[in-house]
């Protein structure tokens, strides 16, 4: 599939077509009418998907009262407040909930690719036996979606005594082998004449993976690192199923269990779910070309 | 093998050449490779291999959470879940949310990228606007849908009585329960295919619309000639991609319900779930997850099969 085969040159090239296309766009014709019915539909399209979320934050900084009236307007009858903001970060598990996410994210992320990317380089550039097969059994894995696991894995980490660990919640997520398949494409487009020179002036194996092959494949590193980090920050499942403790919970895992304590109250429900979400709109906003790119080259990094 | 004979194979290795390639060397790149290898196999086996193993394991026995149990009763769970009307319930549920979310999230994705891919200004807007709910955790989503849906106070009927509608009770009614969480997931999740095409788009060469445009052909007959037969594909992995992530329906579902079990939105993924961790019926759970299993499986055989029958016309 063309998406998930890039080389390296064009998966670079992939996220900055802006300038190149609109250059051959047809003739110089900014106004022509059929543009402007493409810019109206995309319009309204946006603004269909960015309401949901602005309405939701302009609940979060009504008063409880206000949001609970049903008046649909956008700033509530006693004005904007952070009473509902202060509300949530005066809870203070919703910072140890933040710490969990950011550390397991960034562990299960460190590890999966770490992993990944030594698997990968293996299957690309050494021979060893068993290699067709092995690679083979591990492609065919991504089939397994991992909810059909959670009852096998459950037990497993009760025996590891994992269960309301951090282990428990990092471990069974560093398994990616669509990471496997799309860092060995990338290695294999890596050309061999640049190993080939570093082995004549007596680099071995690791050091060449640690001075080539992972500082070509940066762009690429990045995107799937991303990818693996939302996933992992976003995961509900695994962590609402092997954590119990409160103080080992995720965010997601977290904010669910306390929905049902704050009862009606929305400003506070909407400013909790508006905090949630904020770490991952600024890295978004941030690393927008890795997260297209990566997009772009991993079709099978979807949830 | 001696530190001497080591350094030896770094040295030679595989541009040694193959007259020079003695076992020597063979067998350190087998090392090696091993050393490579390892740490993402041994995760690899302990967990997805083994969990797969003792899944097949546990759903021939009436293994419970607490430890209790676990004697072996041959196809009796399998048996249960293939006569159990919740277990065909939930599937049907599934398959129901899969037919029902595909459709739009791969048409609308298909219209988001090729506004977005005409060069129009603001790119990044658009992207942002259209990707950004997908950064968002089902917890975070499924709040601000369950406000949205809310009867009394919610938008989705501030809207609807605007336009002179009667108001629904979206999630608490059963015949629109199902179609208010499609509406969220493909708010949700629409970005991700939206960004797969528009990297398929652009990687479509620019010099075919150069003479595509020197023919005298406008931006939709661009769209339809060059366009959309390029997007072929594409719109399989896509499709393949949103039927299998569509039948793994369970974060939102369960979450915009608040976590009760609904005969009409309770999906095989969240059986599995209450069978093993509310019912602590770890054996039946498994044989559910197969059932399940088999579903995804058979899905992947028909994609393949449809595939390869694309390519031999």
């Amino acid at each position: 599939m063309s998406t998930a085969t890039l080389s390296p040159t064009e998966a670079v090239t992939v996220a900055r077509p802006r300038r190149a296309r609109r250059a051959h766009l047809p003739g110089g014709k900014p106004f022509a009418p059929l543009r402007v019915v493409a810019f109206l539909i995309l319009a309204v399209l946006a603004v269909g998907w960015l309401l949901p979320f602005l309405w939701a934050v302009a609940t979060g900084f009504k008063t409880e009262t206000d949001a609970a009236s049903g008046d649909p307007s956008w700033i509530g009858a006693s004005g904007p407040t952070l009473d509902a903001f202060s509300a949530i970060l005066s809870q203070g598990n919703v910072y140890i909930w933040a710490w969990n996410s950011l550390l397991t994210s960034v562990a299960i992320t460190v590890i999966t690719v770490a992993i990944s990317a030594g698997a990968a380089y293996a299957f690309s550039r050494l021979d060893f036996r068993g290699r067709r097969w092995l690679f083979v059994t591990i492609i065919a894995s991504i089939v397994v979606p991992p909810q059909v696991l959670i009852i096998p894995l459950f037990y497993e980490m009760l025996a590891f005594n994992m269960v309301d660990t951090y282990w428990g919640l990092i471990l069974p997520q560093v398994v990616a082998p669509a990471m496997v398949f799309i860092l060995k494409k990338f290695f294999d487009a890596v050309p061999i004449e640049l190993e080939d020179a570093a082995r004549v002036d007596g680099a071995n194996r690791f050091r060449i993976f640690w001075s080539i092959a992972l500082p070509l494949s940066r762009p690429i590193l990045a995107s799937v690192a991303i990818f693996v980090f939302i996933g992992a920050w976003n995961n509900f499942l695994w962590p609402f199923l092997v954590i119990n403790d409160t103080t080992l919970m995720t965010l997601p895992v977290g904010l669910q269990t306390v929905i049902s304590a704050y009862g009606v109250q929305y400003a506070q429900v909407m400013a909790q779910a508006v905090l949630a979400a904020l770490p991952l709109i600024i890295i978004f906003l941030i690393f927008q070309k890795q997260i297209v790119k990566g997009v772009a080259t991993s079709g099978f990094g979807g949830q | 093998m001696t530190a001497i004979a080591d350094t030896h194979a770094v040295v030679t290795g595989r541009s040694g050449g193959a007259a020079l390639r003695t076992t020597g060397p063979a067998r350190h790149e087998q090392l090696v490779s091993w050393a490579f290898l390892a740490p993402f196999l041994i995760a690899f086996v302990l967990f997805l291999v083994w969990p797969i193993v003792h899944g097949v394991y546990l759903s021939f026995t009436d293994q419970s959470l607490t430890g209790q149990g676990g004697g072996f009763v041959g196809f009796a769970n399998y048996a249960e879940a293939l006569g159990d009307p919740v277990m065909w319930q939930s599937l049907w549920n599934t398959v129901w949310f899969t037919v029902l979310s595909t459709v739009p999230l791969v048409v609308l994705a298909l219209l988001m990228a090729a506004l977005v891919d005409r060069g129009l200004p603001g790119q990044w807007l658009w992207r942002l606007s259209f990707f950004m709910p997908y950064l968002l955790a089902s917890t975070v989503i499924s709040q601000i849908w369950v406000w949205i849906f809310n009867p009394q106070i919610g938008a989705a009927n501030s809207i609807l009585e605007a336009v002179g509608l009667e108001p629904i009770a979206w999630l608490q009614n059963p015949d629109t329960n199902m179609l208010s969480i499609v509406i969220a997931t493909v708010w949700w999740t629409v970005g991700f295919n939206f960004l797969l095409y528009l990297a398929a788009m652009q990687n479509i060469p620019s010099q075919q619309y150069e003479a595509a445009s020197l023919d005298g052909a406008g931006g939709w007959r661009q769209f339809w000639s060059i366009t959309l037969p390029q997007l072929g594909p594409a719109t399989v992995l896509i499709l393949i991609l949103q039927i299998l992530a569509s039948l793994k329906l369970f974060d939102q579902a369960y979450q915009m319900l608040g976590g009760v079990a609904s005969d009409t939105t309770r999906s095989i993924v969240q059986y599995i779930y209450e069978a093993g961790f509310v019912s602590y019926r770890f054996g039946f759970s498994a044989a559910i997850s197969y059932v399940f299993f088999a579903l995804i499986v058979i899905v992947g055989v028909a994609q393949a099969v449809v595939t390869r029958r694309k390519k031999e016309l």
